[in-house]
């Protein structure tokens, strides 16, 4: 008699929509390289093109702004070197680039790698305890000497804690410099409203599985104006900037899951924040000394970022886990061992606030049902990890 | 009962948890991250913390069909082992690390934290048996003489042993591997560790230079020979040498009589290390301390002479018959059969016929004196 699974961990992967599902299966029988030039390929490259159309619609982008990518990852990585590149090869001058310091590692590791292997200096602009990024701090890194800056990025919601980041105040620095910005927006996409054209960012990444898509595909809209060096090299498929056959049953759902994300943005969103504060309220409730990491404000719908002092995330991990939750501690596991989150220390925290922190996400599946089985399970649970750590 | 089965990313491992879930028990896979900064793939498959041996135990505990985290235990292991480990060989001694780690990590900071969260036991793949004798929890050697890893759980108490699962003491190792394969189990043809893990090359010296380097308590010495107190040669730090070494004192000159010659004494402060023929290094009578016992404690006073009492001085070494007594704190052994060069630093373990009385730390090793006949 097991428990049904509580699946709070939609910020990692959140389950296919019906109509994404569909749509990718409904192709996966189907022959066709859309690069042929027959009617097999021609089919392909239809489904490709009106994926593209659905996407730019959804986002409000051109069409031909939209490169499908292998997921967020890639299209993070293309951002970061290929502006950084192209950007320095116009002006070799232009050889720093400013950072939030709470990216995602696919962010940060291309950065840290430009630093390496392109002598670029990288620099992180620090956070408030919330997590939020300090505008005063990147105008001044920035006007420090604004004509060595090759580019900018600063991620639209923050993947751990919640926390959403003031894309337009970046916008303006961003547009008063002449500095091409670049915009991590996987966590965002059909949770806030992004309108790629409205929002005067030059890139911004997307990626599928974080939308009810499939994973292993994903996009970067990048503005047609904005040059940007190919980081694959083989057929040039994707306006030259991005190589490799294009994988049209993923597309095709990426594309579906993207238009039903953002169509019903604000009706999950609206729902998704009652159950967020039911679970916040409930859980503190049960565990007085609770700690809500982020922006109590200025985050996430369906993000529930706590930290239970004197708890191993882990333990607490492990504990709900056998009881069917499934959550996630948040932090990136390096090499193995898993590291405090460099999210929270830039939040000010130390390494053991950072570990005691767990990362409860809902989505478009959550429900009630799931929130009170959180609320029913974590006192116990809290007391487990406690005395493993003691 | 709940178990937690500590999984190495090796065969004995695996094949341990594939039958404590057989068993009937409720298993879930742990593996231990030990180093803060594993390496990802090693020439060869050395003993734990790669990464590579992480997704080894994840894959066994996929088809054994049980759910599977990794503990991040490398502080603690640093602390308690890896210091441990250089401290003593700053003392002029030799460590034995996997004793450390059973006695401080697997079964107590593992345990610990394992029956703090609600389960009931820490299953591993070391080869001993565990049995409830009419005074209490036994430990006993495997079947498997080959294997047996009894030795270095020779530190554990009557609490860790109540809590610990040895699934594969009844088993030899070749049937260990059989039944591996036969469960799908990929690691089934993986090679077994000898090393010590967290010295990713196998070069001890390296290593030790590198870590100790400034933190010895001499910086090198002279190379003494024993019976004629001519100085041999120098060295750059005693931790580059265990007693009963022969390989790498770069004497340069042979002795006079042709013959190989030995670490006799390392003298930590001064750093002298003397030297002399084989026959030198034979050991008569043993000292140690941090009494461990697997089981009922012994009282001060008592005498275990008994006709199946034997010591055993290192991992996989022989049976050394002895008479043990037990003191303050302390253990004293006369070695019946004599043994040949034992390093302080190291374990004595005391057994009574198969059954693993106990252990101390090696703290003096009286040599047999010059001129009594081997």
């Amino acid at each position: 008699m097991e428990a049904p699974t509580v699946y709070l961990d939609h910020a990692a992967t959140t389950p296919m929509t019906d109509v994404a599902v569909e749509a990718m299966t409904a192709r996966l029988r189907e022959v066709g390289n859309a690069s042929s030039l027959h009617a097999s390929g021609r089919r392909a490259r239809r489904i490709v093109e009106e994926s593209r159309e659905t996407v730019a619609q959804a986002l409000n982008c051109r069409p031909g702004e939209v490169v499908f990518t292998s997921g967020g990852t890639e299209a993070d990585n293309l951002a970061v070197k290929g502006l950084f590149w192209s950007r320095r090869d116009a002006d070799p001058a232009r050889t720093r680039v400013l950072a939030s310091a709470v990216e995602h590692h696919a962010v940060l590791d291309p950065l840290e790698w430009l630093e390496e292997h392109e002598a670029a200096g990288v620099e992180l602009v620090p956070v408030d305890g919330s997590g939020r990024l300090r505008v005063d701090a990147l105008a001044e890194a920035i006007e420090r000497d604004p004509g060595t800056v090759a580019m900018l990025t600063v991620m639209w919601a923050n993947n751990e804690v919640g926390t959403l980041q003031p894309i337009d105040e970046v916008v303006a620095l961003a547009r008063t410099h002449g500095i091409p910005f670049h915009t991590d927006a996987v966590q965002a996409i059909g949770s806030v409203p992004v309108d790629f054209a409205a929002s005067g960012v030059d890139a911004l990444s997307v990626s599928g599985h974080k939308v009810g898509g499939p994973q292993g595909v994903g996009a970067l809209v990048v503005r047609r104006e904005v040059d940007l060096t190919a980081l694959l090299h083989g057929g040039g498929q994707e306006r030259d900037v991005r190589s490799g056959t294009l994988d049209v049953p993923a597309i095709a759902g990426f594309a579906a899951a993207v238009e039903v994300a953002v169509k019903q943005q604000a009706d999950l969103a609206a729902r998704l924040a009652v159950l967020r504060d039911r679970l916040i309220d409930g859980v503190r409730r049960e565990v007085p000394d609770v700690v809500l990491n982020g922006d109590p404000v200025e985050r996430l719908p369906g993000n529930v970022h706590l930290g239970f002092p004197g708890c191993e995330g882990d333990s607490l991990l492990m504990l709900l886990d056998a009881r069917g939750i499934e959550c996630s501690t948040g932090s990136a596991c390096s090499a193995g061992v898993p590291q405090p989150s460099h999210v929270l220390l830039a939040m000010g925290r130390d390494a053991a606030d950072a570990r005691s922190s767990l990362r409860f996400s809902l989505g478009h599946t959550s429900t009630e049902a799931d929130v009170d089985a959180v609320v029913a399970a974590i006192a116990p649970c809290v007391e487990r990890a406690r005395a493993a750590r003691a | 009962m709940k178990v937690v089965a500590a999984m190495s990313g090796g065969v004995d491992s695996a094949v341990a948890a594939a039958r404590a879930k057989e068993a009937g028990h409720d298993v879930t896979g742990i593996h231990l991250a030990l180093s803060r900064n594993p390496k990802s793939y090693r020439s060869g498959a050395r003993g734990c913390c790669t990464i590579e041996d992480a997704n080894d135990a994840r894959r066994a505990a996929d088809v054994i069909g049980i759910p599977f985290y990794v503990w991040d235990l490398s502080d603690r292991f640093h602390t308690d082992v890896v210091e441990d480990f250089m401290d003593t060989y700053a003392a002029g001694q030799t460590p034995n690390p996997c004793l450390r780690c059973n006695e401080r990590i697997k079964f107590a900071a593992v345990l610990d934290k394992a029956l703090a969260l609600g389960f009931d036991a820490v299953a591993t793949g070391h080869y001993a048996t565990v049995v409830d004798g009419p005074a209490g929890v036994e430990l006993h050697r495997a079947i498997d003489g080959a294997k047996d890893q009894s030795y270095v759980l020779g530190v554990l108490d009557e609490q860790q042993l109540r809590h610990s699962l040895f699934p594969l003491g009844d088993t030899p190792k070749p049937q260990v591997r059989e039944e591996a394969a036969a469960r799908g189990l990929l690691v089934a043809d993986k090679p077994d560790s000898h090393d010590i893990c967290f010295v990713a090359d196998g070069d001890n010296t390296g290593w030790l230079r590198e870590k100790l380097g400034d933190r010895a308590p001499n910086q090198g010495g002279e190379i003494v020979d024993e019976a004629t107190g001519t100085v041999l040669g120098e060295h750059t730090g005693t931790y580059g040498f265990t007693i009963g070494q022969r390989k790498g004192l770069r004497l340069g000159h042979p002795a006079p009589d042709g013959r190989p010659r030995y670490v006799l004494d390392i003298e930590p402060v001064s750093g002298t290390v003397t030297v002399g023929p084989r026959e030198r290094l034979a050991v008569e009578r043993i000292s140690g301390d941090r009494l461990r016992w697997c089981g009922t404690p012994l009282p001060v006073g008592t005498v275990l002479d008994g006709a199946g009492v034997t010591v055993q001085l290192r991992a996989h070494g022989a049976e050394h018959r002895a008479v043990v007594r037990v003191l303050d704190e302390r253990l004293e052994v006369e070695l019946i059969d004599h043994a040949s060069g034992i390093a302080p630093g190291q374990a004595v373990v005391v057994y009574d016929g198969t059954r693993v009385v106990g252990s101390a730390t090696i703290t003096r090793a009286d040599r047999v004196p010059v001129g009594v006949a081997e």
